[in-house]
């Protein structure tokens, strides 16, 4: 028992950091219909920068972390709100052109990193309560995962909150929806697409952050490696939908988790769980094409 | 009209055969003289990935399937000879067999099952298959792929000529050979009245709905087909560099789309041009970041200069913005640019 609560609570650690990826290219897909190849390069760059700033700044550990985060955020938002002012805007209404540029964008953006920081990993700044264990259920768990899943379900409540109660939200979600009809009514949706950039690389950049503090590294290949999963939790959970990318990031991380554990044990084999992921994506898209949640920004 | 358009690839296959027997210099291009062994592997590296190029273009450009697997089935063609010639020990022939029947089931159920779902999806679960293989070859069950390090081929059942540094220019006609072979299958099935099909399907593919076909087994069809011909691009590979298990990587899948691109979707020549191109430029670019000059510039500059895939993802970004036909629509872009002025002059 000890051993299930154990790859649980850590594969919903793991489910939330999909889940914070997931959530804003679901967003940009659902309202823009570009699939942002480019949203690994706003997690490696987040990472990065947080990283950067822990070496400049000398506080706690913990107060060097969250300066860290603040400054990840802002640089996520940032290069989320260039990347599609510069690059996205100009090709509307051509969106092979769109996806084909954030392929362009991913690469030259990931030498780029390779090239900045080097292809070793950077020892990241982990406070020491993170790395202590708490008990439950007979079993030891580190206290990250805990500050990832409250981190993800803060971000997940604010977000249904922001997309439910304010203007901003309301074009989103109508936007989702059908977009010619916010055009028609003289809603300027653009702002929107920059404003859904921004936040998705925003959260994408906290993903980053997270996953150092889940590692207690930062590497050239974290971005592309967690895109692949958020990826399938997208098509999972249902383009546009951040309910239905929630409830995917959690299916996604707890089968990973398991499939490692108790399938690696069986067929002597540590591929299992990344392999149970793609398998769980493929029959989900032959039963239910769509995805799990119909396209709407609930 | 019939003949005359083979008279130009015709030509250049003349030209492109006797490469070897040439000792002409081309300093700043190659690295050296054309018959010598680093330049000919260059080459034959340049003429491989033009042949797979076209084959990932039968996908992408000429059925309007956007695959993010493609490097899956180039890399069956690098890991399944190689564990068959080396774990296994089996012989050439054996081996060749295997690999045919290999690439043509595994796309076949792969295929069968990722084309039930159309566009982004298509992509999602291409990928997902693709980073699957990936995983495989990575964490090396029962130590067959040989994990990061590879596999060192083993060469004894591979007949002498292939062998060797000396006898670089038999691999070389080997990947010219290939290029040959996908560059006529490539044609025979677009000109076919399947790639009548396929060519509607990219175009619209409810109307082929309407019209009373069935596109789900074209799109196999085509599937199945760029998959093979790019495993024999994988084998060829195999000959030249040997296994690393880069070539099952998504970046490797990109790169194969930025290619096409490059060179023009949709085009035959425009595949082939932009796999060679996409390959030299890559090679010469690597050279350059070792450069002196750039070495002594200022990190601002430095850093992205010496990153091979940061100048050409870049070139890539510009290729989608100002040429969006790819090298391929140049000529046109030119002549129409030419007529236009020498029609205003006349206006005027």
């Amino acid at each position: 028992v000890s051993t299930f609560v154990l790859l649980t609570i850590t594969g919903l650690g793991l489910g939330a950091m999909y889940f914070l990826i997931a959530s804003g290219l679901s967003l940009i897909y659902g309202l823009m219909g570009v699939l942002n190849f480019a949203h690994g390069a706003f997690i490696t760059f987040g990472a990065y920068a947080a990283w950067w700033v822990t070496t400049q700044v000398s506080s706690s550990v913990e107060g060097e972390l969250l300066v860290a985060t603040a400054f990840a955020l802002a640089v996520g938002a940032a290069l989320g709100a260039v990347v599609e002012l510069v690059f996205i805007r100009p090709l509307y209404r051509r969106p092979v052109e769109q996806v084909l540029v954030t392929v362009g964008l991913a690469l030259a953006l990931g030498a780029l990193v390779f090239g900045i920081w080097g292809a070793d990993p950077k020892l990241f700044p982990v406070p020491g309560w993170m790395v202590e264990t708490t008990t439950i259920a007979g079993a030891n768990i580190p206290n990250d995962r805990f500050v990832e899943i409250g981190v993800a379900t803060v971000v997940l409540i604010g977000l249904v909150a922001f997309l439910r109660y304010t203007r901003v939200g309301l074009i989103i979600r109508a936007g989702v929806e059908n977009r010619g009809m916010v055009q028609a009514l003289g809603v300027d949706v653009r702002r929107a697409f920059t404003f859904v950039f921004a936040l998705g690389g925003a959260l994408a950049a906290l993903a980053g952050v997270l996953s150092g503090v889940y590692y207690g590294t930062v590497d050239p290949s974290r971005g592309t490696s967690l895109l692949i999963f958020a990826f399938i939790v997208v098509v999972i959970g249902g383009f546009g939908s951040i309910g239905g990318s929630a409830i995917a990031a959690v299916a996604v991380g707890l089968v990973q988790q398991y499939a490692n554990y108790y399938a690696a044990d069986w067929l002597d084999w540590s591929g299992a769980g990344d392999v149970a992921v793609m398998l769980l994506l493929a029959a989900v898209l032959l039963v239910r094409p769509h995805g799990l949640a119909p396209k709407v920004a609930h | 009209m019939r003949v005359k358009p083979l008279v130009v690839p015709v030509a250049l296959l003349a030209i492109l055969a006797v490469v070897p027997f040439l000792s002409l210099d081309l300093p700043r291009v190659l690295p050296g003289p054309l018959d010598s062994p680093g330049t000919l592997q260059l080459l034959a590296l340049c003429l491989t990935f033009a042949g797979v190029a076209l084959s990932y273009d039968l996908l992408f450009g000429f059925t309007g399937l956007l695959s993010f697997g493609h490097a899956l089935y180039f890399a069956l063609g690098v890991y399944v000879p190689a564990i068959a010639l080396t774990k296994w020990e089996w012989s050439l022939p054996a081996t060749l067999a295997f690999l045919a029947a290999i690439a043509l089931v595994v796309p076949l159920a792969l295929g069968a099952v990722s084309l039930r779902v159309g566009g982004i999806a298509f992509a999602m679960v291409t990928l997902a298959f693709a980073q699957a293989g990936n995983v495989i070859v990575q964490t090396n069950p029962r130590g067959l792929t040989g994990g990061e390090e590879g596999i060192s081929l083993n060469v004894e059942p591979l007949p002498d000529f292939l062998v060797g540094v000396l006898n670089t220019k038999y691999l070389y006609w080997v990947a010219l050979g290939y290029v040959v072979v996908v560059f006529v299958a490539s044609r025979a099935a677009i000109g076919s009245s399947v790639g009548h099909v396929w060519a509607a399907i990219r175009d619209n593919e409810k109307r082929v709905e309407v019209i009373g076909l069935r596109p789900y087994p074209y799109k196999l069809v085509s599937f199945v087909l760029a998959s093979f011909l790019a495993a024999w691009g994988g084998f060829v590979w195999l000959l030249l560099i040997g296994v690393t298990p880069e070539v099952t990587t998504a970046t490797f899948t990109l790169t194969l789309l930025v290619m096409v691109v490059l060179g023009g979707a949709g085009t035959r020549f425009g595949a082939l041009v932009g796999g060679f191109l996409y390959t030299l430029l890559d090679y010469r670019l690597r050279s350059l970041s070792g450069d002196e000059r750039i070495q002594d510039l200022p990190d601002v500059l430095r850093i992205p200069l010496s990153e091979p895939l940061f100048l050409l993802g870049s070139l890539f970004i510009a290729v989608v913005f100002f040429v969006p036909g790819g090298l391929a629509s140049l000529p046109t872009r030119l002549r129409l640019l030419y007529y236009r002025r020498t029609a205003d002059e006349e206006a005027s």
